[in-house]
Formats: structure tokens, sequence, C-alpha cells
């Protein structure tokens, strides 16, 4: 009996699931390298009670969501020992001698009124084995087991269109608890499908999603060419490049009430727009005064400060997280490298010196590495640099790798390679021991951009 | 007696006339007449002749401005299809192999002074889609400065950059990579 529930509600989980990811460009996962370094870790399917379908599929988004950070291998369904719904169930050495040493149960009650009842519970199934030499604590005047084998538990209620977000959320909680990490699975990606130019009308798509592809939205159709979206530090807008006047302009446009505004029509290039952190100023490129230089215009009043001076090209202004720092690229070295701009004295330094070529900086959330583009040998590789001491260590395998984009909790990058000739978006771990390809359906798929927490 | 009065004015003209010939000639105002009618009908004659000419003068430069355009259309045509300028990878120097065909377009330009061309340049796909836009806009503005050194006045040239947006041939062979490297100008 307990073996054909379980099943069923795998049955409609996996439903659920297939039914809600039919994007055009599904964000699909193939995992190439990691799986060996990750965590083991168990997702029993949550129990329902409740008439007809579960509303959204939970413990799926969290084994999705915790195999796609690169730090944990979960179990598949067929292998797990026993379908417990509560910490009280649970029969930890059955789990220890199959090697998990955590798991997350769960169940939903349907409530009325399309609100749900979710309990979730993150298991320490080692430390439940060991049961018989638990610690005892005192509790209201009397000794108990010492409850150590819960790390964490929850309830809540939601809405059934929740569902994916409250997953996400619990992925959230799992992933902090046992890594220490912030979790990043409550965020969004926005990246640019280029369809077939030849039989579209409208090719250039400028499209946000679910950090996993999910609820894809397309903000801008167009004709000609869209490149470089950028987050605001809020999450609700973005700022990217548009050639639809023929020209390249910078936009802002809420991804909430689709209203843009035109920020740049310069002479000459407007490019690479990137939000400060405190979201009241753009760095940018334009060309206006006779070359690529490094431009920051406050969005409000319009100002704009000239922050290069340099006959050579500047471009790819990317901001420290401390908001008084810019790192660019520029040549005028000879070949691209990365420099640091000081904001208040504007003196300039240069931080790149490995390889050929070095493009594309940003930094990382904390501060202390820098991701770029390196060229050597003619390859272009994702790589990393330590701030502090200058020690560069190349993450990618793929070559022809561009825009490399790093998750709020910075450990993640996500970026665009060259696949069997498709352009492809493509993760890489910041210690580069975790990589995966993320095939599109329809088109190349380009510029990613990961969105700050969204919570 | 009621006769008509051209019937009486004959009846007086032709015995006159016959006079005339015979003796002393037509009175004043009948050589008046005459020269008025004869003058009327060379005014008419040089007239239409006048018009005659005016249309053939009309008719012939319609032909040579039909001519003009149709060979300006043909100058044109043959430079659309001459319009691409190819550069080596990280390079934005214009190779001596365009110069002619660089030549050719500035001569027409000189001569067609409304003539207005857009540049746009191009890249292959490696490194990274914002330095490309930045190396495109080079390649555009090394013709440009071609164009302009050779007499094109700038009010007839702009320039933009695609960057890598809009590869000439997919993929990522060297050909690929070899025809995606361009600056291509374009006759607005």
């Amino acid at each position: 009996m307990k073996k054909f529930l379980a099943s069923s509600i795998f049955f409609f989980a996996c439903l659920a699931m297939s039914v809600s990811s039919s994007a055009y460009a599904q964000l699909n996962i193939v995992i190439t390298e990691g799986v060996d370094n990750a965590t083991p870790i168990a997702v029993v399917p949550f129990g329902w009670e409740g008439e007809g379908m579960l509303p959204g599929a939970i413990s799926d988004v969290i084994n999705h969501d915790l195999r796609r950070s690169g730090r944990f291998n979960p179990m598949t369904m067929s292998k797990m020992p026993q379908f417990p719904r509560d910490i009280s169930a649970v029969n930890y050495q059955q789990w220890v001698d199959k090697g998990i040493n955590t798991i997350v149960v769960g169940k939903v009650k349907e409530l009325g009124n399309d609100r749900y009842q979710i309990d979730f519970q993150l298991i320490d199934t080692l430390a439940g084995s060991q049961l018989a030499d638990a610690p005892q604590v005192l509790q209201n005047g009397q000794l108990v087991a010492g409850q150590s084998q819960l790390i964490a538990g929850r309830t809540l209620t939601v809405t059934g269109q929740d569902f994916r977000q409250f997953a996400h959320r619990i992925s959230d909680i799992v992933y902090e608890k046992l890594t220490g990490q912030k979790g990043a699975f409550l965020t969004r990606i926005a990246y640019v499908v280029v369809r077939d130019t030849k039989t579209v009308a409208r090719p250039y798509q400028l499209v946000i999603a679910d950090y996993d592809g999910e609820n894809e939205l397309a903000l801008l159709s167009s004709k000609e060419p869209l490149m470089s979206p950028s987050w605001s530090p809020d999450g609700n807008k973005l700022a990217y490049v548009s050639f639809e006047s023929g020209k390249p302009q910078i936009f802002i446009q809420d991804i909430y009430t689709m209203s843009r505004i035109k920020l740049t029509d310069f002479p000459g290039i407007n490019g690479a727009p990137n939000f400060s952190p405190d979201g009241k100023q753009i760095a940018m490129v334009l060309s206006k005064d006779g070359n690529p230089d490094i431009y920051i215009m406050e969005i409000a009043t319009r100002k704009l400060t000239r922050i290069t001076r340099h006959r050579a090209i500047d471009t790819e202004p990317s901001w420290a997280p401390n908001g008084k720092e810019l790192i660019f690229s520029s040549e005028r070295g000879g070949k691209p490298q990365i420099y640091r701009v000081n904001l208040s004295n504007k003196r300039i330094k240069r931080l790149t010196f490995e390889g050929d070529m070095n493009l594309g900086g940003t930094i990382t959330p904390d501060g202390s590495e820098l991701v770029i583009v390196n060229r050597t040998n003619g390859n272009y590789h994702i790589a990393r640099q330590n701030l502090a001491d200058g020690a560069m260590q190349v993450l990618t395998t793929t070559f022809l790798d561009e825009s490399p984009s790093i998750a709020p909790n910075g450990s993640m990058i996500i970026y665009s390679t060259l696949h069997e000739g498709t352009q492809v978006l493509s993760l890489v771990s910041l210690d580069g021991r975790f990589k995966a390809r993320l095939p599109g359906v329809a088109g190349q798929i380009k510029a990613p951009s990961w969105s700050p927490f969204l919570r | 007696m009621k006769t008509s009065t051209s019937l009486r004015s004959l009846l007086i003209a032709v015995p006159v006339m016959t006079l005339m010939a015979c003796s002393s000639g037509p009175s004043e105002t009948e050589l008046a007449a005459e020269r008025n009618r004869v003058a009327a009908e060379q005014a008419a004659a040089q007239q239409a002749a006048q018009q005659a000419t005016q249309e053939q003068v009309r008719m012939e430069a319609a032909q040579r401005l039909q001519q003009a355009q149709e060979m300006a259309q043909q100058e044109r045509d043959s430079l659309v299809s001459m319009q691409t300028i190819y550069f080596d990878f990280d390079r934005s120097t214009i190779k001596s192999d365009f110069y002619s065909v660089l030549d050719q377009h500035a001569t027409f330009l000189v001569k067609n002074s409304s003539q207005t061309v857009v540049i746009e340049g191009h890249t292959d796909s490696r490194g990274t889609p914002e330095y490309n836009i930045a190396l495109g806009e080079r390649r555009a503005q090394a013709v440009e400065t071609y164009l302009l050194n050779a007499g094109v006045s700038a009010a007839q040239i702009s320039v933009v950059s695609f960057g890598e947006e809009k590869p000439a041939v997919a993929g990522t062979s060297e050909y690929a990579f070899a025809q995606s490297r361009r600056a291509v100008v374009v006759y607005k």
C-alpha cells in the first residue's frame, strides 16, 4: 500500500513537472563533471493528504536544485528503503546503511480554498542512528532525548501557485544548513535567445526565467540584436542594449510593469550597462568622445561622469561589491587586460597578467575573487583569480567561453559557450569541480546574467 | 441692297486687287492687314517651332537624366556587390587588396554628394561580445577614414558596430570566422 502511494505521488509529481516545463528554450541540464564530489542525500517524496493531484512538484524541485548546485547527489527514488513523511517514522539505520547521512522528509495537506499546509524536516540520519548514545537535554524540567537528528523543520501555509517557490525555499534552507553558505535557488537569470534570423521575423529575444529555466518570460522580441542584460540590485529592472533603431541604445525595463525608458542614445557605442550596488547609477561604455571609454550615469538625473580617458578601447565595466571601484577591460597595455579604477581618486591599476588576454571581468560577491574570460593558446576559458595573491585557476574545459555571470551566493558561474556549433549556457562551480551544460531547444542562447537574491 | 459685308469687301477688294496688279497697288489698310496676317502666321509658326524645340530639349534632358540615373544605379549595384571589406583576426587595418574597391566607392560618393552610406563593423565570435562591439567600431572607422581621406564628405558617412551579433556565416570554422570579420558599406 505504501509503495503504491509513493509511486502515485511520484507519478503525479513528474506529471506536474512535465506540464510546467514546456518552454520553448527549455534549460535542461547535462552534468558533465563533479557527481563524485557531491554529498549523497535523499529527498523523500512528500506525503500528500488531499484530493486529486498535488498542485505542484516539491520533492522533484528540491532534488533538481540540490543536484544543480553541484554540492549534492540526491538518491533516486527506486533506491530508497522507506518513505517516511515525518521524523517519527524514520528508520535511521536503513538510510545510513545505504550511505545516506541526511534526508529531507515532508508532507502536504490540503486545507481548502487553494490553501495548503506544507511541513518538512531536514534529518541527520547518522546522528539518529547513534540514538543510543544521543545526549539528553533538559526541557521543561525534564530530561528528554536530544533532537540532534533534526537539523531544521518548518511548517508553512501556501497557495497552489507558490508551490515551486516554496520548494526552492526548502532547497535554500537545506543548502544553508548543510554547507554554511546561503542558497541561491530563489533567483532568476536573464539571457538573449537568437532564433533563425532567416525564418523568424523578430529573432532576437530578451528572456528572463527562474534560475533553472522554468517560468520563462520574453521581455522583448526584436528584428535587431539585443545585448548585455544587467539586473538592478532590487531585482525589478533590467538594463540592456538594443539595436532596434539601427544603432545601439541603452534601455532600462521594469520586468513587472514592462514599461521601459531609453537611458542613452549618444552617437557611437552605447554599451555594457551595469547597475551599481546601490542601484542609483549605471556604468557604461560610450564612444561619443572619440573612442570607447567608461562612463557612469546617475539614473535619476542623467548626469554623466567620464571615468576613463584613453585612446585605447576601454569596455566591460563591472562594479566591486563595495561600490567604490570599477573593474574594466582595456587594451591600453597592448592586449586586453583587466584593470581596476578607484572612483574617488581615479587611480587605475592593472589586475591580470596571465595568458594572452583577459576580458569580461566580474568580482565575486564577497569581493575576494575575480572571474574572467582568459585567452591562452587561442582558447577562451572562464578562469578565476584571487585578488589578494593573484593566483589564477582556469575553471572550464569548454572553449570559446564568454559572458560569465556569478550567482549571488558566489557558488556558481553561468556563462555562454559553443557546443557542437550552437551557443548554449553552461555552469561551472567557483572551485571548478562541478560542470554542466544547459542545452536550449530553440536557437542560440547567450549573454546570461544571474539576478541578485530575490526574497 | 443687302449684301453681306464680306461680299461687299470682296466686291471692292477683288477689283481693287486686280487694279493693284495692274496699276497702282493695294491700299495701306490692305497691306497692313496682309502684313498682320503674315506676321501672325509667322509668329504662330515661330511659336510652334519654339515649342517643338523646347519639347525636344525637355525630352533630351529627361533622357539624359534617366541615363544618368541608370548609370548611377548600375554603378551603385556594382558597388553594392563589392561592399564588403574583410579583415584579419584582431586587426582593423585595411588590407591593400581592398584599396581599389574603396577607391571606387569614394569616387562614386564624391560624384554623388547627396548619397549617404552607413558603414557597419563586424567581428567573428571569438572574444567577448562587448569587446567585439569596440573592435567592430574600429574596423568601420578605418573604412570611414579611408573614404574621408579620399575626399568624401563626413556628412555622407555614419558608422555602426554590430560586434559579433550578426555573423556572416554560422559556425566556428576558419572560413566562418574569416567571413564574419568585415566592414560593410551600406548605401542608404
